[in-house]
């Protein structure tokens, strides 16, 4: 019993020390264990995170263009556009382009940044069109993503070299979202981001 | 333009308070007078203001250079939580009166999401230095701006006979979803 | 202290939202849905848990003056193992929560256990403590982004039961404000009945 009071007091009297060195210390070795740790998680879980981008990636192209057998993700290009640069991945099926997904974004979404993944046919028709991220109001905006809405099934298709990539209300072709003229604005911008660039020189 | 319409979003349209949630500690905690509010605000603005500036540097010159971006969350709310300490420093020679007058809330400032969350966002948003600033500071104006809407209308509802159960907390949540409401209106204009 | 006591107290009588009233920045943030509200609460619970498991562990290593610092740097890391881990096996709901993840770290709560609860007691009492507290906070996230996901969209858990939208606003930011009064209102009837 004494015993343990002792080590009792002796404990009590190392909390209350807060002399420089023994700061010092202690901040160093609780960050150096922490980095440590840190560093050891990152190293198991940098694959599996890999993979589960790359995955979300393949899946957005697998759905926006027609049948493919190459690995469109390999042989990726970019494309400098607006201040900015767009990824092309080129589908192709036994060694001929028979689409290529591109990844698009705009600004002007309602709540932010908006990312789309276009997929056009060689010939600039739009095949089909997968939401990527979007911080849109729910419920309203949020209908361009095909899981909420068909909305965006209208574009499927369409060339926009005869189809203007505009909402009705400012004179073009695109059925807007009931009260989302917004985001229906920022997400023709994006696909006609995705086309402007694709003209530009994005077709290989 | 382009910081006129980031300068404008963070204002109103996506204001951090009542819009990204951000803050709300001190919002139902401060803001009970409006003069307390205008020191508060003021306190985060200078915090946020420095703490992007210096989390912007670390990210770029730090973390990405050494390819160690998982150590964001630790290194930043250590800058933050050092940045307050020297406010506080500072605030209690320079201001005796105002020291008093925000109290607990000074330290707090470094638990405040606000700091942090701005800190994290200039960096997912991919804005350079003068871009994560001028971020920063419209963000901190938005919180003030929210602080002392909110505290003004809460001078008032001292007056007003209020149910039992919805005193305190609850009535002003009810106002700050008022207020939001109010604020969702500025959407769409940028 | 009586332990089943010291957990079940998070729960009711020192719910941390509903009566503590901490941690309201990613309360009104991610609780849009039930299964978000939960998944948010669970994330706190093990940073809840594991920092309160460390602090009180080594507790009477560190000086008190460099305490907090001690304690950030500790729950950053819980937080930051989070992030990692929820990036690389549930993607999907990370993007979902979003910023609020990294934010743990400025959650009071978990900064306020470490230092009002773990730094006073045995390791036993404080993880108890932390995963009673956690599973609070994630039973007020769930039941809040509950009923907001059913007035506003008219489904529960993902399950939708009725057609069409709801009450849209309830998954907006206002009706988050509002959902969380009404609760907070219900909670302090029922506890001063029992009182």
């Amino acid at each position: 019993m004494l015993n343990q009071k002792d080590l009792e007091r002796q404990t009590m009297a190392s909390k209350k020390e807060s002399t420089f060195i023994n700061m010092f210390l202690t901040l160093f070795l609780v960050t150096f264990i922490a980095s440590a740790a840190l560093g050891y998680i990152y190293e198991i879980t940098k694959e599996p995170i890999a993979i589960s981008k790359m995955a979300k990636q393949n899946n957005a192209i697998m759905q926006v263009v027609p049948e493919y057998n190459n690995e469109p993700g390999n042989e990726s290009y970019k494309i400098a556009i607006d201040g900015d640069s767009i990824q092309f991945f080129p589908a192709k099926k036994d060694g001929v382009l028979v689409g290529t997904a591109i990844s698009t974004f705009t600004n002007k979404g309602f709540g932010g940044n908006v990312r789309l993944m276009v997929g056009l046919l060689p010939d600039g028709t739009i095949n089909n069109i997968a939401v990527l991220e979007h911080k849109e109001t729910p419920g309203l905006g949020d209908k361009m993503d095909k899981k909420k809405s068909p909305w965006s099934i209208q574009f499927n298709g369409k060339n926009p070299a005869d189809f203007k990539l505009i909402v009705k209300k400012d004179g073009g072709d695109v059925d807007a979202i009931t009260a989302s003229t917004i985001s229906s604005r920022a997400f023709c911008d994006a696909v006609n981001r995705a086309y402007k660039a694709y003209m530009e020189g994005g077709q290989k | 333009m382009e910081y006129i319409i980031i300068i404008i979003s963070a204002i109103f349209v996506n204001n951090v308070v009542l819009a990204q949630f951000l803050g709300i500690c001190p919002f139902l905690g401060v803001s009970s007078k409006v003069e307390t509010s205008i020191g508060m605000a003021g306190a985060v603005t200078f915090v946020i203001v420095i703490a992007t500036m210096v989390t912007y540097l670390l990210q770029k010159y730090v973390l990405v250079a050494f390819g160690i971006q998982f150590m964001q969350t630790i290194t930043f709310i250590l800058v933050i939580a050092a940045l307050v300490q020297l406010v506080e420093i500072i605030l209690k020679k320079a201001s005796p009166s105002l020291y008093q007058a925000l109290g607990i809330f000074l330290p707090l400032i470094t638990t405040n999401c606000a700091v942090l969350g701005v800190a994290i966002l200039a960096v997912q948003k991919e804005y350079n230095l003068l871009q994560s600033v001028v971020f920063g500071t419209a963000t901190a104006i938005g919180f003030g701006l929210a602080l002392i809407i909110f505290a003004g209308i809460r001078e008032h509802l001292d007056m007003v006979k209020i149910p039992k159960s919805m005193k305190g907390v609850p009535i002003a949540l009810v106002v700050a979803g008022i207020l939001a409401m109010a604020f969702m209106g500025f959407a769409g204009l940028v | 202290m009586n332990q089943l006591k010291n957990f079940t107290k998070g729960f009711f009588k020192e719910n941390p939202v509903l009566v503590l009233l901490l941690g309201m920045c990613p309360t009104l943030g991610v609780s849009t849905s039930a299964i978000n509200g939960l998944g948010m609460g669970l994330a706190t619970t093990f940073v809840l848990t594991m920092s309160n498991l460390v602090v009180s562990s080594v507790k009477s290593q560190i000086p008190d003056k460099v305490r907090i610092p001690a304690f950030i740097v500790i729950i950053a890391s819980f937080v930051t193992i989070v992030e990692l881990v929820m990036q690389a096996y549930i993607p999907a709901l990370f993007e979902q929560l979003g910023l609020f993840i990294p934010l743990i770290v400025v959650n009071c709560i978990v900064l306020g256990r470490a230092e009002a609860f773990a730094s006073k007691n045995n390791v036993l009492s404080s993880v108890i403590d932390g995963l009673g507290m956690g599973l609070g906070f994630a039973m007020a996230l769930t039941i809040l982004g509950g009923v907001r996901e059913m007035l506003g969209n008219g489904s529960f858990f993902g399950m939708k039961f009725i057609a069409g939208d709801g009450i849209l606003v309830f998954v907006l930011a206002p009706g988050a404000f509002l959902a969380l009064a009404y609760l907070i209102v219900l909670v302090n009837k029922i506890n001063k009945k029992t009182a």
